[in-house]
């Protein structure tokens, strides 16, 4: 092997060729460490350092350090508590409505029906729609061409029916229109598992006799545990850090009672969080807030990580 | 084919082409009330316009009408999407490159960083975020809040991890010997990069762009609190949440707003199906 080394790569040579490559790695690594840096982790930083103060976002004013204080007024805030209610019943609600519809979606059009890649590409549009601008528009649907519906058809139910300004319903109208726009991203990940199951499986498992029911649980459903890891994921995560949907359909309302205090009916955590800190001026509040917000989510991720493992291993 | 076999397949035909028009009613709505007046829409929001022309005139009026800034919002919005789409991409993949190719503990270290941004949600980021450019505003006298390049920073911080972490991926299965190869023909690094990693990393590059296009154009807490609503500079969802989130609800208005705002991107979809759906769905399971 010595031999073959050309005499030109000496010590010199081969310690300017480091040093080169050294700059090429700085340089290169640069634009996109510089802004991630700057955007991301100084202030991540800065926020759990704000959490600890009585920080007020104003220039001249500095943060004093509290401790734990924004903690502790935090978990006795009858708004927060309501919030994280709501947040959990609606994430709840909305992993079984979407993975629900994702999963019929995919099953129908995985059979041999005709047009099939037209009706899956229009379960997906609704994906392409923003959440402000689809949420403008089921307002719209909610307010106006529901009771007209009623109105037409003589549903004296339907035409009272006022969904957003019911604080219990108002709920359910954003799980709609999330699940109206989410499923049909989710469906797409149950198509690429679902044309995966073996089909010579369930020819075999038909001739044995076994009804829909008995091969889809022990067939199909084995045999896509690896996309519920990633549906129920995505899901559970998209469902508890919704904004966009609510800001343009309900901005948080109606308002109700709980425990005494006047609460708003779908002001989400995420909403929460960006309410406090600028409708009610509270910015060590609302940062506060948001930091409990990012422990939430890093358990739900590894929690459900760690479950959907071990789930696959079993089956 | 039996009897009850053909009962199945007919059932479940019939169930897709119910839920597909079910999912298809909203852009029903949309298109219907695009084309009315403000009164035809409150008397009659279900039934098809008295005259489909009313629609050009709404189109006028959302485009020209002061208080909404439609056309300039539009011109914001691509210069924002565009800018950022080339910078996230460009950077990221020299990022992950040099990542890929060096063996040192500083680059697993800067790798295993890129990936923390993947967890950290924007809500825990974003005040700080706002007082941080607000700060180097008044220190450095370089104004980041409200201007297009204060937005695009802030999209490439928030864009790379993702974009990091597919390109670092896909380099990882380009042999080596490649580059060796050029090196020996006498390229020099960024030759190497643009003219012979460049070209091959074509496919991810278009996953990448796929999925941070949809982000950036539909997006609107991040731009609402860097540009603000109202402001000078206002993307598409900003102008729409401006006009849509006052007191008095022109409904007519809004609808011809939000299928103006929708229709470039459908039409983008049809074009473009194969490689959005793929592209979309592969970043989301990386």
């Amino acid at each position: 092997m010595g031999d073959l080394v050309p005499p030109l790569f000496k010590k010199g040579l081969i310690m300017r060729q480091y040093k080169s490559d050294r700059l090429w790695f700085w340089l290169f690594l640069a634009p996109a460490l510089f802004a991630f840096i700057l955007v991301v982790i100084i202030p991540f930083i800065m926020g759990i350092y704000y959490s600890l103060t009585d920080w007020q976002a104003v220039a001249g004013i500095k943060p004093n350090f509290v401790g734990l204080e924004n903690y502790k007024t935090m978990f006795t805030d009858i708004a927060f508590q309501y919030s994280l209610i709501r947040t959990f019943l609606f994430t709840f609600l909305s992993v079984m409505s979407i993975n629900f519809m994702a999963l019929l979606f995919a099953f129908l059009v995985t059979r041999e029906v005709k047009g099939k890649n037209f009706f899956r590409a229009g379960f997906f549009i609704p994906n392409l729609i923003g959440g402000l601008v689809l949420g403008y528009i089921w307002q719209f649907i909610f307010k106006s061409v529901v009771p007209s519906i009623g109105t037409l058809l003589h549903i004296p139910a339907l035409e009272d029916l006022l969904l957003l300004a019911d604080p219990t319903l108002a709920l359910f109208g954003l799980i709609f229109a999330f699940t109206w726009q989410y499923a049909g991203y989710i469906m797409m990940i149950y198509i690429a598992a679902l044309l995966n199951v073996p089909q010579e499986l369930l020819e075999a498992a038909e001739i044995d006799g076994a009804n829909f029911w008995q091969k889809f649980r022990s067939i199909t459903l084995p045999m896509i545990a690896q996309a519920f890891t990633i549906t129920s994921f995505l899901t559970l995560v998209n469902s508890f850090k919704q904004f966009d949907i609510i800001i343009a359909l309900t901005k948080g309302g109606p308002s109700t009672i709980y425990n005494g205090e006047i609460v708003n009916a779908t002001e989400l955590l995420a909403v929460h969080i960006y309410n406090v800190a600028f409708k009610y001026n509270d910015m060590a509040q609302g940062q506060a807030r948001a930091i409990i917000f990012f422990l939430m989510l890093s358990v739900i991720s590894i929690a459900q990580v760690y479950f959907s493992k071990k789930r696959e291993v079993e089956m | 084919m039996t009897m009850r076999r053909k009962l199945i397949m007919g059932s479940i035909t019939l169930l897709t082409v119910i839920l597909f028009v079910l999912t298809m009613f909203p852009f029903f709505i949309v298109i219907i009330n695009s084309a009315k007046s403000s009164l035809e829409i409150i008397t009659d929001p279900i039934s098809f316009p008295a005259k489909w022309s009313q629609l050009f005139s709404n189109v006028q009026e959302i485009w020209n009408k002061p208080s909404v800034r439609y056309s300039s919002s539009v011109i914001s919005s691509t210069i924002i999407t565009l800018g950022s789409l080339a910078t996230i991409s460009v950077f990221s993949a020299m990022a992950a490159w040099v990542l890929v190719r060096s063996k040192s503990k500083v680059s697993t270290f800067i790798f295993l960083l890129f990936l923390s941004g993947l967890i950290i949600p924007f809500q825990v980021v974003m005040f700080p975020l706002v007082s941080l450019f607000r700060t180097i505003n008044e220190i450095f006298g370089l104004k980041m809040l409200r201007t297009y390049h204060g937005m695009i920073l802030a999209y490439i911080g928030f864009g790379t991890p993702l974009a990091v972490f597919m390109f670092h991926g896909f380099i990882k299965s380009i042999p080596k010997e490649l580059e060796e190869a050029a090196t020996i023909d006498g390229c020099s690094k960024p030759q190497i990069f643009f003219l012979v990693i460049m070209p091959i990393l074509k496919p991810i590059f278009v996953t990448i762009v796929i999925l941070n296009a949809i982000w950036i154009w539909n997006d609107f807490l991040l731009p609402m609190l860097i540009l603000g609503v109202g402001q000078d500079i206002q993307t598409i969802p900003l102008a729409i949440a401006n006009f849509a989130g006052s007191f008095v609800k022109k409904w007519d208005l809004i609808m011809t707003a939000v299928l103006m705002a929708a229709i470039p991107i459908i039409i983008g979809f049809i074009l473009l199906q194969k490689h959005i759906i793929k592209g979309m769905v592969s970043g989301s399971i990386k």
